[in-house]
């Protein structure tokens, strides 16, 4: 029982990666523009197929088509908040939830249309291969996501920590209109802020893609739990999205192995309802008292 | 004035002699099937708009209570001995207040929270009653979803009119509580609300029990309705009953026809409902209908984000003014008048 313990921690670790760094482009694109890109989810796994069409016509590594789908994902996120998101000026918050719904079900929609609803999967050698550690097996591709989202997160924080351009998101994230007043480019850091957003969803699609069957439905699954990550961590705050990730992740799998796995989505779901109980701002939220 | 109000009596009862007598006037099972579709939306978007509306908290999650109350009915028909018939219809309002007290539930929780956060616990509410609705596969039947009785007596063209009934006096119902909600006290403060939380908080409105209370009656409204709606099914699954696709439509058609209005949702269940299940007839195969139901999302969302209603009502007006104050009055005094006189 502890081995299978121990084994769901590992695997939870592992995996909890993969969703920290789903979860903080989306909690990024909160803190920036303040919008829930409920469309997130949809674009994940949007980046999933995109390396899943690179992949079966060029039969190249699924790792490789990141060169590809990265740039292109990017490129989709700043035309997307071009065109959907900033035309919104009245009651963002609301309309953009809608907005990124519509987004959400169209790509659903032409993803069904051009690979059918059937269920697909990534493939590569460490997809079955695995190694022993600690008395069990773990495949390489959860090791091998692992350390690409560990080095994508990295990325992610050294621009935004080390970098004139992250200084302007943050100043963005802390305050709009002040942010502006001293002259930052409040759109322009919108626009790559989302933009960089994909890129993160494309990293994250290649590997959710590589550890699961996913058809064009798989998003709504998806993005209930990222979302219910950053609201556990605190919206807006990557630091909380990414222990958010872990925490709920690593319960799931314990609970997979010592409840049941149908209700391990379930308890996921549950320590939201509990945290908010007790702190309704999220592990680092802040309480938001606006327009006093 | 008076004539606007003549005019406007005159296209009420046109519409509610025209509503009451559709079934007689068109008989047919495919036209009466999309009146039943179209009139259940119109009371679930009635029924959102109270809480959606009037408090501006906006919750993705209406799916659940919708889903919640087809189950409810379902298991009381599956476990009472009732002969299926009229006499189920009588136990609608039993699922109302068993979605009521789940409401109470969810709300104390989700009500917490401000706006955005608010958005995505209900969505997380949703998917934890999918979610046991699958897994508690002794009660539900899980995946294999749950059968209502089936009334055999009902044949050929007679079948959907007692549905259609049903949703008709469930949609009046929602509009009446909504009319109500709006011109009372309540319904003012649920306002205030939505304008500015703190200051209504501050000027003694006590928010916290008037939001629970405004979820609590939209919730058991959404109920009563997915029960007619499992009633008529028949046959109800988690994965359809409990669909984020039925939540998001019932906020869709507020925001077209108009957010906070009485007349909005109801207009734009009209317009919505009948292009969507036409939509889903010719393209359902292919998912296009998908691609095509997002692009009128995007398109209503972008073009027109206040709603036709208050757009229309909005133009109106302001050719009302121009005409009243002759050439000369500008366009700027003439829209301060109208936000001065609208409510």
């Amino acid at each position: 029982m502890m081995a299978l313990v121990l084994e769901a921690v590992v695997l939870g670790v592992l995996i909890g990666g993969v969703y920290a760094l789903m979860a903080s482009g989306l909690t990024l694109i909160f803190g920036v523009m303040r919008i829930i890109n409920v469309g997130h989810g949809a674009l994940v796994i949007l980046g999933a197929y995109l390396s899943f069409a690179l992949f079966r016509s060029l039969h190249i590594d699924p790792f490789l088509t990141l060169v590809v789908t990265v740039p292109a994902m990017f490129a989709l996120g700043v035309l997307i908040q071009f065109i959907f998101i900033r035309p919104l000026r009245t009651d963002r918050e609301a309309l953009s939830v809608l907005v990124t719904y519509a987004l959400a079900l169209g790509i659903e929609g032409v993803l069904g249309y051009v690979f059918t609803t059937n269920y697909v999967e990534l493939r590569a050698w460490y997809e079955t291969a695995s190694f022993p550690i600690f008395g069990f097996y773990v495949t390489w591709v959860y090791v091998f996501g692992f350390v690409l989202c560990l080095a994508v997160l990295g990325a992610l924080f050294l621009m935004l920590y080390r970098t004139a351009f992250g200084g302007a998101v943050r100043a963005t994230m802390l305050n709009r209109t002040a942010a502006q007043l001293i002259g930052v480019d409040v759109d322009r850091v919108s626009a790559l802020a989302f933009g960089v957003g994909m890129a993160t969803a494309a990293a994250g699609g290649v590997v959710f893609g590589l550890t699961n069957a996913f058809n064009p439905g798989s998003h709504y699954d998806l993005i209930s739990r990222l979302l219910t990550i950053i609201v556990l961590g605190g919206l807006g705050s990557l630091r909380g999205a990414v222990i958010a990730a872990l925490i709920m992740l690593i319960t799931t799998e314990v609970a997979a192995v010592l409840i049941s796995p149908v209700w391990a989505s379930f308890v996921f779901f549950a320590i939201l309802v509990a945290v908010l109980i007790v702190r309704p701002q999220g592990l680092y939220g802040v309480r938001v008292r606006e327009r006093i | 004035m008076s004539r606007t109000v003549a005019l406007k009596a005159l296209g009420l009862v046109a519409l509610a002699v025209l509503a009451l007598l559709l079934p007689i006037i068109a008989p047919d099972p495919a036209t009466t099937n999309v009146a039943v579709f179209t009139m259940m939306y119109v009371g679930l978007a009635t029924a959102w708009n109270i809480m959606g509306g009037y408090t501006g908290y906006i919750s993705l999650g209406h799916a659940a209570f919708f889903g919640f109350g087809a189950y409810s009915l379902g298991l009381l028909l599956n476990h009472l001995p009732i002969a299926p018939g009229y006499g189920p219809f009588f136990l609608v309002p039993v699922a109302g207040l068993l979605a009521a007290l789940l409401a109470v539930g969810i709300g104390w929780v989700a009500l917490r929270t401000r706006a955005a956060t608010f958005v995505i616990v209900t969505i997380a509410f949703m998917f934890m009653l999918q979610l046991l609705a699958e897994n508690l596969v002794k009660l539900t039947g899980g995946g294999a979803g749950l059968s209502l009785p089936y009334p055999r007596d009902w044949g050929g063209d007679f079948f959907n009119t007692p549905y259609y009934y049903a949703m008709l006096a469930l949609a009046v119902l929602a509009l009446v509580v909504s009319w109500w909600i709006r011109r009372s006290k309540f319904g003012l403060g649920l306002l205030a609300i939505r304008d500015d939380e703190d200051k209504a908080l501050a000027v003694g409105v006590p928010t916290r029990s008037f939001k629970l209370t405004a979820f609590v009656i939209s919730a058991a409204l959404v109920g009563m309705i997915g029960a007619v709606y499992g009633y008529y099914v028949t046959f109800i699954y988690p994965q359809f009953v409990i669909d984020p696709l039925i939540g998001i439509s019932m906020v869709l058609m507020v925001f077209l026809g108009g957010l906070g209005t009485l007349s909005g949702p109801v207009l734009g269940a009209l317009l919505l409902e009948p292009a969507q299940l036409q939509f889903a007839y010719h393209f359902g195969a292919s998912r296009l209908y998908l691609v095509l139901y997002s692009a009128v999302f995007l398109v209503v969302i972008l073009l027109m984000p206040r709603g036709i209603i208050p757009s229309v009502a909005d133009l109106w007006h302001r050719w009302r003014r121009r005409r009243a104050a002759g050439p000369t009055a500008s366009a700027r005094g003439a829209r301060k008048a109208v936000k001065a006189a609208s409510p």
